[in-house]
């Protein structure tokens, strides 16, 4: 118990600490990497003065919280519409599987002055010959890079809902409403959702956190001068001049001072917003029953944007050349796919990802399996949460300096340890749901049939958990795919993924090129979903009593 | 399921529905409430008042159901479940609270506003969830094995306050049951077969 508690924390725990320490100190000035130790609050001050910090901040703060304001409102109608939608969830899962990178450029090829969108209505309709003078991916606020990352997280957010919401008697709760004389839309925002809202709170931080501090999404669709804070940090962390490493990390300080804030004042808000709830419920307004069409339209424009980026990929990785105003390329080739360099950014990728969704897999069986037989937690939930509330900024760029100083260079080695702290939470929780569902009676029956712990582990827990462990491995996999920090700064610039192959090609002349590397970063996650829902279906295809498991 | 069924139910009068588990004992309950799943079809009508049901949404039909465990929202206090269900007609603050202290008062459960409702116990739920449902003031009820999940001493008061109410309302009531001690309870029986 002590030594697996000793393994996790140095794994994972250390790691984050190292790194959030290491920007911490080097915030304060203690350099010894170029050999400087002047101790003070100068780093702070520098980063204040930087220009357009104010408006880095404030453009942070409104995406960030927009987002996620935005994502949280969405998911309540989208909740409710598909809540009894037996299909839903295994619908929704693959589409988590979409890498942030490739649907910001998906979306930024759609929405982009002279992007697809335009191009369908252009000049027929707009009377548009040139794209028309006016900003969108990139604009001042930062509405698209808000629309991005809401198409990312609804999803995710929904999901967390349905799952939270399959626990408990819905229908029981909507007729005992509905009784009361309540519409169903009222019955599930005022009786239903605030009962599923503890269950999403974790993941409704995350996406705070995140959105907070995304920097792929925010290279290709935000705003690029001022930018996002996250995105000034990295600029600052790659300045020619090494002595700007101080007012970076002080940045990065300052950001995980602003998340925190924004975590606590999101708190406050519930509250608030519960206060407000109990107090409008008491009066006892049943209000008028609205068509139901918040969710299905919501879920509308999300698949239309969604298939928009996609198509707009798609015909942009095929296409000889497309001038503005046409709707399609005029003419098609596979050429650029025969030529360009995309197969080795995409097996070091899927190298990668194999490796960290691999021991992720691998410390989690080991996690859930130690629980077992101690019969005891690992009380080590924060480690789980930890990387995935941090902003990841805040801790790899210090992470990649302590490695160096462990005698780790920066390489595939340091990639897969740094990735490796944001799959194995998402592995973890993946897994730990379905295994603690186990029916402790099956495992009562292998044991009274003579099998001990290894023999129950390995003929019992695990083929009966095939489908939950694939569905695991396959998130580990998308999750590895869709890092960009964590493969960027560990990596030092010498890992080539699909990942910042695609956003460095996004800002770039050549669109084919981005198209390519962005599809094949989404496709490579699918593929993992994919083999995940197969595989498990095929292994147990005389097992009725299995199938079905496989969400 | 069960065969043809013509059933007529006076003001204040309660008629208890009995039969064999899967005949659609609940169905019928959820089919006269509206809170039937998809997938099942019917055929008949469904009037309360000369008023045809089954043309109404469930919010608008004005019955209240008794569920089989009580369905209290579990993140809102005692007395805001029942404030929940106090009509909307009745304004202010003050009024509304009277209104819901009273309830709790007939209920024998005088001062539990603040309760979490997970802390009661069966019994206390089941009259919660019954004060509950008459402050919306329905033109009709209905219980679907409420009482069944009660202990037996229990039951027999639980019932008899439910019915009480019930019958003071002067509104019609249906219940299903597979308890005989519901069925003497009622004024009329009847037996369902598949």
């Amino acid at each position: 118990m002590i030594a697996a508690r000793a393994l996790f924390l140095l794994l994972l725990g250390a790691p984050v600490l190292i790194g959030a320490g290491l920007t911490l100190g080097t915030a304060l000035g203690w350099q010894p990497g170029i050999g400087r130790f002047d101790l003070g609050w100068q780093g702070f001050a520098q980063a204040v003065a930087l220009p357009g910090f104010a408006s880095s901040l404030r453009l942070t703060l409104i995406t960030g919280i927009g987002a996620t304001l935005g994502s949280l409102a969405v998911s309540v109608p989208l909740g409710v519409w598909l809540v009894g939608k037996s299909g839903a969830v295994r619908f929704l899962t693959p589409l988590l599987a979409v890498p942030h990178a490739a649907l910001a450029i998906g979306l930024a090829f759609l929405l982009a002055p002279s992007g697809w969108a335009v191009r369908l209505i252009s000049p027929w309709a707009t009377g548009w010959d040139l794209p028309p003078a006016v900003t969108t991916v990139g604009d001042p606020w930062g509405f698209t890079l808000i629309l991005g990352l809401m198409l990312k997280e609804v999803p995710f957010l929904v999901l967390a809902t349905l799952v939270a919401a399959g626990t408990r008697d819905i229908a029981g709760q909507m007729a005992a409403g509905r009784a009361l004389g309540y519409p169903p839309g009222q019955v599930w925002r005022l009786m239903i959702w605030p009962q599923l809202y503890p269950a999403l709170r974790l993941p409704v931080l995350i996406v705070l956190g995140f959105s907070l501090s995304v920097v792929d999404m925010a290279l290709v669709l935000g705003p690029s001068n001022p930018p996002v804070m996250a995105m000034q940090i990295l600029r600052l962390f790659g300045a020619p001049d090494p002595a700007m490493a101080q007012p970076a990390s002080a940045m990065a300080v300052i950001l995980l001072g602003v998340m925190a804030l924004s975590l606590l004042a999101w708190l406050a808000g519930e509250r608030a917003i519960a206060g407000l709830g109990r107090i409008w419920l008491r009066q006892g307004r049943r209000g008028r029953r609205g068509a139901q069409l918040a969710g299905p339209f919501m879920a509308m424009i999300g698949v239309v944007l969604g298939l928009g980026a996609l198509g707009a990929l798609l015909l942009w990785s095929v296409a000889t050349f497309w001038r503005f105003p046409n709707a399609l390329p005029s003419g098609f080739s596979g050429r650029l796919w025969g030529s360009a360099d995309w197969l080795a950014p995409a097996l070091s990728t899927l190298g990668l990802a194999l490796a960290s969704g691999t021991i992720a897999l691998c410390l989690s069986l080991f996690w859930l399996e130690i629980e077992d037989r101690t019969q005891r937690r690992l009380h080590l939930g924060w480690l789980i949460a930890l990387p995935l509330l941090l902003p990841q900024i805040g801790f790899l760029q210090g992470l990649t300096t302590g490695f160096l100083w462990l005698g780790l260079p920066p390489g595939p080695l340091a990639v897969i340890w740094a990735q490796l702290l944001f799959v194995f939470p998402y592995v973890m929780i993946a897994l730990a749901g379905p295994w603690r569902a186990l029916d402790p009676a099956l495992l009562a029956t292998a044991a009274s049939l003579g099998a001990g712990p290894t023999r129950r582990f390995f003929a019992v827990k695990v083929p009966m958990l095939a489908a939950p462990i694939a569905t695991a491995v396959a998130i580990g996999i998308a999750v590895s795919v869709a890092q960009y920090l964590a493969v960027l700064l560990p990596g030092a610039g010498r890992v080539r993924v699909l990942a910042t192959e695609a956003v460095a090609l996004a800002s770039g002349a050549d669109r084919r090129l981005a198209a390519i590397m962005a599809l094949m970063q989404a496709a490579l996650p699918l593929i993992g979903y994919l083999l995940a829902l197969t595989l498990p279906l095929w292994l147990h295809r005389n097992r009725r009593g299995l199938r079905g498991g496989a969400t | 399921m069960f065969a043809r069924l013509s059933l007529t139910v006076a003001p204040g009068e309660t008629v208890c529905i009995m039969g064999p588990s899967g005949v659609g004992k609940s169905s019928l309950i959820a089919h006269i409430g509206g809170h039937l799943g998809r997938g099942f079809r019917s055929v008949g009508s469904v009037t309360l008042n000369g008023v045809d049901l089954l043309a109404l949404p469930a919010e608008k039909r004005g019955v209240g159901v008794l569920f089989q465990d009580a369905q209290l929202f579990a993140h809102l206090s005692v007395g805001d479940n029942l404030a929940f269900g106090l009509r909307a007609g009745l304004r202010g603050r003050v009024p509304r609270q009277r209104a819901v202290a009273q309830a709790l008062e007939q209920a024998g459960l005088a001062g539990f506003e603040a309760r979490d409702p997970a802390t009661l116990s069966g019994g206390q739920r089941m009259r919660v969830a019954l004060m509950r449902a008459l402050l919306a003031e329905p033109r009709a009820m209905l219980i679907d094995e409420a009482f069944a999940r009660l202990d037996s001493g229990l039951r027999a008061e639980i019932r008899g306050f439910v019915l009480e109410h019930i019958a003071a309302r002067k509104i019609p009531a249906l219940m299903v049951s597979h308890d005989d001690q519901d069925a003497l309870a009622a004024d009329r029986v009847l037996q369902l077969r598949p």
